[in-house]
């Protein structure tokens, strides 16, 4: 193991790995999918697969928000970066994302006044600065960061700021589970829930996955050992024909959440009667759109937005990753015309994308094996 | 965008003290608090931070524990950019 061995207790580590191989039915596969990507990240970066035994596959799940933003959005989101006097404001994740003629960075290199921002607060800062000019705030995130732009848009309403406003590309983790259980060519076993998600929307919405779905899900933090340990709990409710929801992440995610951050999301959210996911499709209900009272500072009542629609390169098969049906080196791009430093997908920008993760500590130690069997993909 | 950064709040400003100045590692910036209304934190309490908003109180441990996760993860250094962005427009 390789990360494993900077923990600070490495014991406790062998324990419980030991602990899952007891309690792994050497004659049943196990399928848990980690729901958020920081988990994706974590479980790469630590080398966790490697402590595992074989017959517990952990497959990568759709919370990485910037992966399932699909590229018609991002090219809506920049065609109004062209209007007059508008300054673009995102958070640095966005900037390299390819749209269909590319990135905001390379929009930014045409001339497009493109700014990373670090916080919604701070592109309402920048409308405060700048009142000649409109400040487009290019917001997305899950319930971990959408608090923070309902909050945002609260201010900018009472203090009557007019030369601000969100486009708005929030997403909800729950239809995007219920969307994956629902998948034909998806066999999951069990989840380990998310954890900063968590911290906003509480451990009640998970109910109905064990209650209706059977399938036991544990809400786990981001350390070797929470991971392991959330793993073992998945491996006991197996074992005892249990399915309920448990927190491993006790200590950061309070059961009912954080309740001021739900009412803010309340007050200026109402949830889209769908919503495209790059590779899960239209989802009913899985987005957030802002309410009528917001509405003078909803990109998307003050502008003409296009609503394009742009279909993912080809060969690139991030829909398939994204489920969790392909492995991202099972892609035809992966690691050829798709890298990092090239990203043709949006899973290979973030870190928290399963292409990157598995790029950045899988592919990079292993030694190039030139293929026989397959022609490059064109792009 | 995230990372959930520990930090420890050194002051409290704002004119409704919304506000605070937060020490991450000795980096010291403005987070909001208005996410934390029911329960504010006080001076001298740690809060896990997210695109600049206090979202939850937590321990002194645990603040420890999550900033060496960070840098296990590698995302020290991107969490220590992201705070120093932080009222940087």
């Amino acid at each position: 193991m390789r990360f494993v061995d900077e923990f600070r207790d490495p014991e406790i580590i062998a324990r419980t790995c030991d602990e899952i191989r007891r309690l792994a039915d050497p004659g049943r596969h196990y399928r848990f999918m980690e729901v958020c990507g920081g988990h994706t990240h974590a479980i790469y970066r630590f080398g966790l697969k490697d402590v595992l035994p074989s017959n517990v596959e952990l497959i990568h799940g759709p919370g990485c928000p910037v992966c399932v933003l699909p590229m018609g959005r991002i090219d809506d989101g920049l065609t109004l970066a062209k209007e007059p006097n508008v300054i673009f404001a995102a958070f640095g994740d966005m900037m390299r994302v390819p749209g269909a003629h590319g990135s905001p960075l390379e929009h930014k290199a045409r001339g497009l006044d493109v700014r990373i921002v670090y916080s919604p607060t701070d592109a309402l800062k920048l409308a405060r600065r700048n009142p000649d000019k409109h400040v487009l705030f290019f917001a997305i995130g899950f319930e971990t960061t959408a608090p923070s732009t309902a909050l945002t848009l609260m201010r900018a309403k009472a203090e009557g700021i007019r030369n601000f406003s969100v486009f708005c590309n929030h997403v909800t983790i729950i239809p995007a589970i219920r969307a994956i259980l629902s998948s034909p060519d998806m066999r999951l076993d069990a989840f380990i829930g998310p954890g900063h998600v968590s911290t906003v929307i509480g451990c009640r919405p998970y109910e109905w996955i064990a209650r209706d779905e059977r399938k036991p899900i544990v809400v786990s933090g981001f350390e070797p050992l929470d991971i392991l340990q959330s793993i073992v709990m998945l491996l006991r409710q197996l074992r005892d024909g249990t399915a309920i929801v448990e927190n491993q992440y006790k200590r950061v995610v309070p059961w009912e959440g954080n309740k001021g951050a739900l009412r803010a999301m309340a007050e200026v959210f109402q949830l889209r009667p769908f919503f495209e996911w790059r590779g899960l499709g239209f989802i009913s209900q899985s987005a957030l759109a802002i309410r009528a009272p917001y509405s003078a500072w909803d990109a998307e009542t003050v502008f003409r937005v296009a609503g394009v629609r742009v279909t993912d390169p080809k060969a690139a098969q991030c829909g398939e990753v994204l489920k969790g049906v392909l492995k991202p080196v099972q892609c035809k791009l992966f690691g050829r015309e798709c890298t990092p430093e090239r990203p043709v997908g949006a899973l290979m920008v973030s870190s928290e994308g399963s292409c990157a993760a598995y790029y950045n500590y899988e592919h990079r130690k292993a030694t190039p094996v030139p293929s026989t069997n397959r022609e490059p993909a064109p792009v | 965008m995230c990372l959930a950064i520990p930090g420890r709040i050194a002051e409290i400003t704002g004119d409704d003290a919304h506000l605070a100045l937060v020490d991450v590692s000795g980096v010291r910036r403005h987070v909001d608090l208005g996410l934390l209304h029911d329960d504010p934190p006080q001076v001298g309490d740690w809060v896990l931070i997210h695109v600049g908003f206090a979202m939850s109180k937590i321990s002194e441990q645990e603040a420890a524990e999550q900033m060496r996760t960070l840098a296990l993860l590698g995302e020290h250094d991107a969490a220590m950019e992201e705070v120093r962005g932080y009222d940087g427009v």
